[in-house]
């Protein structure tokens, strides 16, 4: 990097705004399992669904299923908020 | 026992052809018995890059449609002992183009002995591309350090891993990253996506890296792979990658920015 190159860096470089874009649309493409032979996942999202229900009464979008691509392992990342206790017993 | 592989992408106009090409002829070049066949059915490019254009008498289409022999549509290249080109239909209709038909052409090239067959996937995810890649042992996934091109890419990794005949059968199609067009000023500047970046968002192992080169245009505009311009950083680019191909270990060239004066560090440019 150059002397003046110094001053001007102060707005991220266009290509890390790049990296940054790309890992997020990625890995939301991803996580919708289109094609890597995971098209079960909206199925096992609401049959997740359904099993918590019967304990715990949870909205639709409280449950969030997601694929995580490693070098050589994929990661499930299952992810349930329960709704906040009004009152104790 | 011949190994397909397929070169593909998704998106055009990162290199596919070229890379093909090159490709080809690098195994020929090492004494392996090869073919290339182009299945871009309607806008075949790969003869006019391999320089023989003018001598496609029949094509894919013709051998699938039992009009033409295998021996017929296939091309010897005049410079390199053991490349054969299979070209494209330039006017026949993609649905032609059938998978029981690939195979047939795939199995009789096994037949006559070849070592490796290189299929040059269209741009897309369209038929002709996913024939492309259907029989694959290998894939070739050409990716520029572009937005869409990574992309694009990630999106063909998806099919590699899904719609192939090894995915099919629980086996795995052997992934290799190419990224070409690398401008290692315009990385170092902060404009461009470094191929460290690249291959974080893949996860997929790099087989080479090829530098942005006028020569690319220079041999596409003469018919002559670019690989046998051994004085082109392109050249010798794609030199490495057959040999890393073959197995060889080979350092990465190319990736840093040319060595600058004084002055230039100082005052940036």
């Amino acid at each position: 990097m150059g002397l003046f190159d110094y001053f001007r860096s102060q707005k991220p470089k266009s290509a890390q705004v790049a990296k940054e874009r790309l890992q997020i649309l990625i890995a939301h493409e991803r996580s919708a399992g289109r094609e890597k032979g995971l098209d079960f996942l909206p199925q096992l999202r609401s049959d997740i669904l359904e099993v918590i229900r019967r304990y715990v009464q949870v909205d639709d979008d409280q449950v969030n299923v997601q694929v995580e691509k490693g070098a050589d392992y994929d990661v499930l990342e299952l992810n349930i908020t329960l709704p906040e206790r009004t009152s104790a017993h | 026992m011949s190994r397909i592989v397929v070169v593909t992408s998704g998106k055009g106009g990162v290199g596919k052809t070229t890379t093909s090409a090159a490709f080809a002829t690098g195994l020929a070049q090492k004494g392996f018995k090869t073919a290339v066949i182009d299945f871009d059915v309607g806008l075949r490019n790969l003869d006019l890059i391999m320089g023989c254009e003018r001598r496609v008498v029949y094509d894919l289409i013709n051998v699938i449609s039992g009009e033409a022999n295998i021996h017929q549509a296939l091309i010897k290249d005049k410079r390199v002992e053991n490349l054969f080109i299979l070209p494209a239909s330039q006017t026949r209709d993609k649905d032609a183009l059938t998978q029981e038909g690939v195979e047939a052409v795939i199995n009789s090239l096994k037949e006559d002995g070849f070592d490796f067959i290189v299929c040059d996937s269209p741009a897309g995810i369209e038929r002709g591309a996913a024939l492309a890649m259907y029989f694959a042992d290998d894939a070739i996934i050409v990716t520029n350090p572009e937005v869409s091109s990574v992309r694009d890419s990630d999106r063909i990794l998806g099919l590699l891993q899904s719609r192939t005949r090894k995915a099919e059968r629980g086996e795995q199609v052997r992934e290799h990253l190419l990224i070409t067009r690398y401008s290692p000023n315009r990385v170092a500047s902060g404009d461009m996506l470094a191929m460290e970046d690249i291959l974080e968002i893949l996860a997929v192992p790099l087989i080479g890296v090829i530098p942005e080169s006028g020569s690319v245009l220079q041999a596409s505009n003469s018919g002559v792979p670019v690989i046998m311009d051994k004085n082109s950083t392109a050249g010798q680019a794609y030199d490495d990658f057959v040999k890393r191909f073959l197995g060889e270990t080979v350092p990465h060239r190319f990736l840093e920015v040319e060595k600058k004066g004084f002055f230039k560090r100082l005052f940036g440019g």
